[in-house]
């Protein structure tokens, strides 16, 4: 067993330089945006002495090289800085907001294999037939509405047409009372605290964005199933358990799609990102108070410290969610440990 | 087939579009569309109806009618102008894009997936670390920190699109690299490089062709998020990610033609250049001849 | 208790319905053996998966019938099929790796198969897993059951497939080309291990094969198919020994097999004597003490492990070894694709060895050292028609263009026996000799002094083997070449070579004269090389043309 830890700890190793490579693009990023902040901090009433002193004191006097390294040195003690727009120190703000995307993002990440996947299975199964041509326009379609117009256009239909949903402003209306925090995920939280009312006001909030997101990523996870199941299919063993006598749901569920999982399982870590990068429009829709909102308000403002923020958190998230569905392949599927040898 | 030449390809290459739409009419209606949308781009300033940034009070948010095909917006702009003159735009900075990340990315797969080795390793590593930023995350902070122009969204939207070019290509000319063809185009006294530029490369350039489709799309898309999002480019000029942006704040208020034509537009796009992708494989793929 | 009578199965394509089997008959006794034997394309495999009923989708038994001890299996329903499959009638198959699931145990997919025909419980389905395992000679059973196929050797997942099929005690197994892509060595002990299992347990068996050879050693008796019909059947050694049929004649023929010289393998119209070449010219290619070693993560990995030898202008000679063996390593070496790690490759005098491969491109003797590839298929771009891939060395180092360059071509595809109306065709609009003969047109374009043949034939029907290893000896006659044939196969090296090395591990274990060598092989390695060759039974009229040559 000693030998199939190796791999785990190699992929673990090359996570480094993938680390420092973003934290030197978040803060080469972050000192190239338009805007001087030692101005922004010292406020609208400063003068030139004044901004001079914030200078200093942010260290921006200093030169690129000393400015990274005290930029490293506050990331290793988990300061992020201020955030100029909201006064607070970026870490508490990443930390209110983060859930509220994640949550989003989750939802409908699951919403959309909960769809995508069966319907991959399907027209892999039923190759050539109309079923397969019309999964393939749909999900086709479906990658092809921009999300922000897929949102404007659900609001309009369901909020201002039919009124089913509540207005798209944020993630519960003011006549509900925020569930106790405990994850920060208002639908667990309300589940846990036992609020049934508050429960369905979070998900109906959470509806409409949710399947905004998920009619993007439905392409990309149906194509893979259903090309990863069209290898499996077509696969010697597959002939092997059929002549063996297997039924037909043993032999799709229990060998083909077994074996279809693994590149679905990889497509996921890219759609991941794909979503976290829609987010940042669905939440501008929806008034999302996620920290994709949250970045867009600290681009349009260049306030650098919530930028750089909110770009390490989302490149450590999905490099996280990587490692994450790496190791489970690695789990999963008994050949990785070798071949990587 | 028996009687052409090894050296006459021109002719051919039109015989066998034909053979390809005729064979996959969703190619044939892909194609259409492509062309309406070139057309457009190209043709599209003399054919409309109304100057795209002419503003008119007296009618503004009017629904469509006979006048205002698609209506007008809160500025009295003929929307139906706006939307079409918006294509060359849009397509032009999708396509330079794409174009800049397949010359890049091909360049870099190619050298990964023939050498291998150290040089691998570490395009591999700086191909993960871009990736490891949500993509269009990437790309606002790009625009942001150079500045909102075109030019900066057409360079953002090339860079995110860099490492999946590079992933293709360094794959297929990886599983290509001991081929026998490839060995035998070395007897025959091609260096390492011409085996790689003129024998290999080429054989990649299918499964290429669906990737380009796709990053179409994407940059199109991309593009419009940004404008979107205040990060792109900016109003009067008519781009079909402000324009729906713009649409959005009336959609509420039942002005649903604003943010609907543009959006619609967008996706027809986006939704052409998705269905384009085999077609444009079967077109490159010589195993597609008969 | 198997009786087939005009089975014809159609398979609906693109281009209208194709039929693959075209009413075939043929009955098997309780505990006989048929072979049913074809070239590709003759619709061998596609009668077995229509009588297992597991025709891939479009595929379907379109006429006839197939009657199983009394019960009619093309009426049978789905389920009925289902548990007769596996319990009565099993298969196995051709790359037993692939035939596996790469993800499961191989214990728990033979288990998969014990409970779903009854035979084992939850709780003693191990165990009989781990005795089905014993069944087919796995060694360390209970230590097996864990692994997972890619762990495995070829032979070894074979016989994992064999226990598959035989746990349930089926009447009769079906085994579609089971040993194709395995080593000699291997090929004759799961075949024999196949035998053995089959007569103890007084089994039927079916074995599809394109190998005439194997299928006369291992069966009772053969039935010959092309283009979807049966053309004769018969007792083996009788369709051996007397064919009736022209087609079965030249399947006969072309068999290579002891005994025989390169051209009984032609049709007997088709007999041109051969042309004579000199093997005793001076000594143009000299290996010294080679050695490749590549830098493995586990240590260095020692391909080729030191060998010399000397080739005599003229001369063909083979190099025979199993896979892994270090023979493609030597190859590439000598025809200077990769560089030795050290020792010398004298050429025509010269130390060549020590020059990078990428500067011997420039090299004038570049043109004298050339190749045909394994994989006829793999070798040519696809991107390319057969006259841009003949011409390719002749415009890149003979400097051709134009005119000159076509009538060169044109001259090559001739010598080839290429039909000139197929230079501007891809590869993927020619036959597989079409392909084989573009090769060696491309190899021989600038007139080497040496080639190599990387089992030139290996990918192709044994009649077309035949024609090719005619056209490789008319033209080494004819242009005086001098040969390294790379091949796993001795009896077609036997045809065609003067001298054989023989590898084994990277190390020559022996090497002389082709005759003496096979005839009294001194390394016991050579001996179980040549005793698990197939030995079909010699087909008389041959024999005649072997003594005379035998007596000269």
């Amino acid at each position: 067993m000693a030998t199939r830890w190796l791999p785990i700890l190699w992929r673990l190793v090359q996570t480094i330089p993938v680390v420092i490579g973003v934290v030197i693009i978040s803060f080469v990023l972050t000192r190239a945006l338009p805007g001087d902040p030692a101005v922004q901090f010292a406020g609208q009433m400063a003068t030139a002495e004044s901004i001079e002193q914030v200078r200093v004191a942010l260290g921006l006097d200093k030169s690129l090289p000393q400015q990274f390294l005290i930029y490293c040195k506050a990331l290793l003690q988990g300061d992020l800085g201020q955030s100029i727009a909201t006064g607070r120190p970026v870490l508490t703000d990443l930390a209110t907001r983060l859930p509220a995307s994640l949550e989003l993002t989750l939802t409908a990440l699951i919403l959309s294999c909960l769809i995508a996947i069966p319907l991959g299975v399907l027209a892999a199964v039923r190759q050539g037939s109309w079923i397969d041509h019309l999964c393939r326009v749909l999900v086709t379609a479906g990658v092809s509405l921009p999300t922000f117009f897929t949102g404007i256009l659900l609001i309009y239909v369901f909020y201002y047409l039919l009124g089913w949903a509540p207005s798209p402003l944020g993630r519960l209306d003011f006549i509900y009372f925020d569930p106790p925090r405990v994850t920060g995920f208002f639908l667990i939280d309300a589940a846990l605290d036992g609020d049934l009312r508050t429960f369905t006001g979070a998900a109906k909030q959470l509806a409409l964005p949710a399947i905004t997101l998920a009619l993007f990523t439905l392409a990309p996870i149906a194509r893979m199933t259903r090309a990863a199941m069209l290898t499996a299919l077509s696969s010697d063993y597959i002939r092997t358990a059929r002549a063996a006598g297997l039924p037909p749901r043993k032999v799709l569920f229990g060998y083909a799609l077994r074996n279809a999982l693994l590149p679905v399982v990889t497509t996921l870590g890219m759609v991941f990102s794909f979503v976290l990068g829609a987010n940042v429009l669905v939440e501008k829709v929806f008034a999302w108070p996620g920290i994709g909102s949250y970045a867009v308000e600290a681009l349009v403002q260049s306030d650098y410290a919530a930028v750089q923020g909110f770009v390490l958190a989302m490149a450590l998230l999905f490099v996280l969610i990587n490692l994450i569905i790496d190791l489970s392949y690695t789990l999963i599927d008994p050949r990785i440990g070798f071949s990587s040898k | 087939m028996t009687d052409i030449t090894p050296r006459q390809t021109g002719n051919g290459m039109l015989t066998h579009l034909g053979h390809v739409m005729r064979e996959n009419p969703v190619t044939a209606l892909s194609f259409g569309l492509f062309s309406c949308f070139v057309l457009q781009a190209f043709f599209g300033q003399w054919l409309v109806p109304y100057d795209p940034l002419a503003t008119n009070s007296a009618r503004a948010l009017e629904a469509p009618s006979a006048d205002h095909w698609f209506g007008t917006d809160q500025l009295g702009r003929d929307v139906f102008s706006r939307v079409i003159v918006a294509t060359r735009l849009d397509l032009t900075i999708s396509v330079l894009a794409v174009a800049i990340s397949f010359v890049i990315g091909s360049v870099l797969g190619a050298v990964a997936g023939y050498w291998g080795g150290w040089l691998d390793s570490v395009l591999n590593r700086i191909l993960d670390t871009i990736m490891a930023f949500p993509l269009f995350v990437l790309a606002m902070g790009i625009v942001a920190a150079l500045g909102n122009t075109v030019e900066n969204i057409i360079y953002a939207t090339a860079i995110i699109n860099i490492p999946f070019y590079a992933r293709v290509v360094r794959a297929e000319v990886n599983i290509r690299r001991e081929a026998g063809f490839a060995l035998a185009a070395r007897l025959s006294g091609n260096g390492h490089m011409r085996t790689l530029a003129f024998h290999i490369f080429p054989n990649a350039l299918p499964p290429m062709m669906v990737q380009v489709s796709l990053n179409m799309g994407w940059a199109i898309l991309n593009a419009a998020g940004l404008s979107f999002v205040g990060l792109g480019v900016r109003p009067p000029t008519p781009e079909w990610g402000i324009m729906v942006a713009e649409g959005a704040n009336f959609i509420i208020s039942g002005h649903w033609w604003v943010a609907l034509f543009p959006g619609l537009w967008l996706m027809l796009a986006v939704f052409t250049f998705n269905l384009m992708g085999d077609g444009l494989r079967d077109l490159v793929d010589p195993r597609r001849r008969t | 208790m198997l009786s087939v009578k005009d089975l014809s199965v159609a398979f609906k394509t693109r281009k209208g319905q194709v039929d693959a089997v075209r009413g075939i008959s043929f009955d098997l006794a309780p505990g006989e053996t048929l072979g049913i034997v074809g070239e590709s394309g003759s619709g061998k495999s596609v009668t077995s998966y229509a009588l297992m009923r597991i025709l891939d989708a479009g595929g379907r038994i379109s006429a006839g019938d197939v009657s199983w001890n009394g019960r009619d299996l093309r009426a049978a329903s789905e389920s009925a099929m289902r548990s007769l499959r596996g319990r009565e009638i099993s298969m196995i198959f051709q790359n037993p790796r692939a035939a596996l699931n790469p993800i499961r145990k191989v214990g728990h997919q033979i288990e998969d198969v014990l409970r779903q025909h009854g035979r084992a419980t939850r709780s003693d389905a191990q165990a009989k897993a781990i005795a089905a395992l014993e069944a087919v000679k796995i060694r360390n059973a209970a230590e097996r059951y864990h692994a997972y196929p890619f762990e495995l050797s070829g032979g070894m997942c074979q016989r994992i497939v064999i226990a598959i099929a035989l746990a349930c005690d089926p009447k009769l197994m079906i085994a579609d080309e089971p040993t194709t892509g395995l080593d000699i060595t291997t090929q004759k002990a799961v075949m024999e291990l196949m035998r053995d299992l089959i007569r103890e347990r007084g089994m039927s068996s079916i074995v599809i094969t394109h190998d005439l050879g194997l299928a006369a050693e291992y069966c009772d008796r053969l039935a010959v198919m092309k283009d979807g019909q049966i053309v004769e059947t018969g007792p083996s050694a009788q369709i051996f020994a007397n064919p009736q049929h022209p087609y079965t004649r030249k399947l006969v023929d072309a068999t290579p097999r002891p005994g025989v010289s390169i051209r009984d393998l032609l049709p007997p119209e088709a007999r041109m004597p051969e042309l004579p070449h000199d093997t005793d010219g001076r000594a143009i290619l000299e290996v010294v003490d080679l050695v490749k070693t590549y830098p493995g993560k586990s240590g260095p990995v020692h391909a080729v492990k030191g060998i010399s030898f000397t080739i005599r202008e003229g001369q063909s000679v083979g190099l025979v070894g199993e896979s892994g063996c270090g023979k493609s390593t030597t190859s590439a070496m000598l025809v200077r694709l990769l560089d030795p790690s050290s020792g010398a490759i004298v050429f025509d005098g010269h130390e060549i060895g020590g020059i990078p491969a990428e500067r011997f491109l420039r090299d004038p003797r570049r043109a004298q050292i050339q190749m045909v590839f394994q994989d006829a298929t793999d070798s040519l771009n696809p991107r390319h028609n057969a006259f841009d891939s003949i011409a390719e060395p002749l415009r890149r180092l003979g400097r051709m263009r134009g005119a000159r360059l076509a009538a060169r071509v044109g001259e090559l595809a001739q010598l080839t026996g290429l039909p000139a109306h197929l230079l501007s065709r891809y590869p993927h609009q020619l036959s597989g000799g079409q392909k084989a003969r573009v090769g060696i047109a491309r190899a021989i374009a600038l007139d080497p002094k040496f080639l190599i043949l990387d089992e030139p034939t290996a990918a192709l029907d044994v009649s077309i083997q035949a024609v090719v290893l005619n056209l490789l000896a008319d033209l080494r006659a004819r242009l005086g070449m001098t040969y390294l044939f790379v091949s796993h196969d001795l009896n077609v090296v036997r045809l065609l070579c003067d001298h054989v090395i023989v590898m084994q591990d990277g190390q020559i274990v022996e090497q002389g004269p082709t005759a003496k060598l096979m005839d009294a092989p001194e390394h016991p390695y050579t001996r179980e090389l040549l005793h698990s060759a197939p030995k079909p039974p010699a087909a008389p009229f041959a024999m005649g043309h072997a003594a005379a040559k035998a007596a000269e």
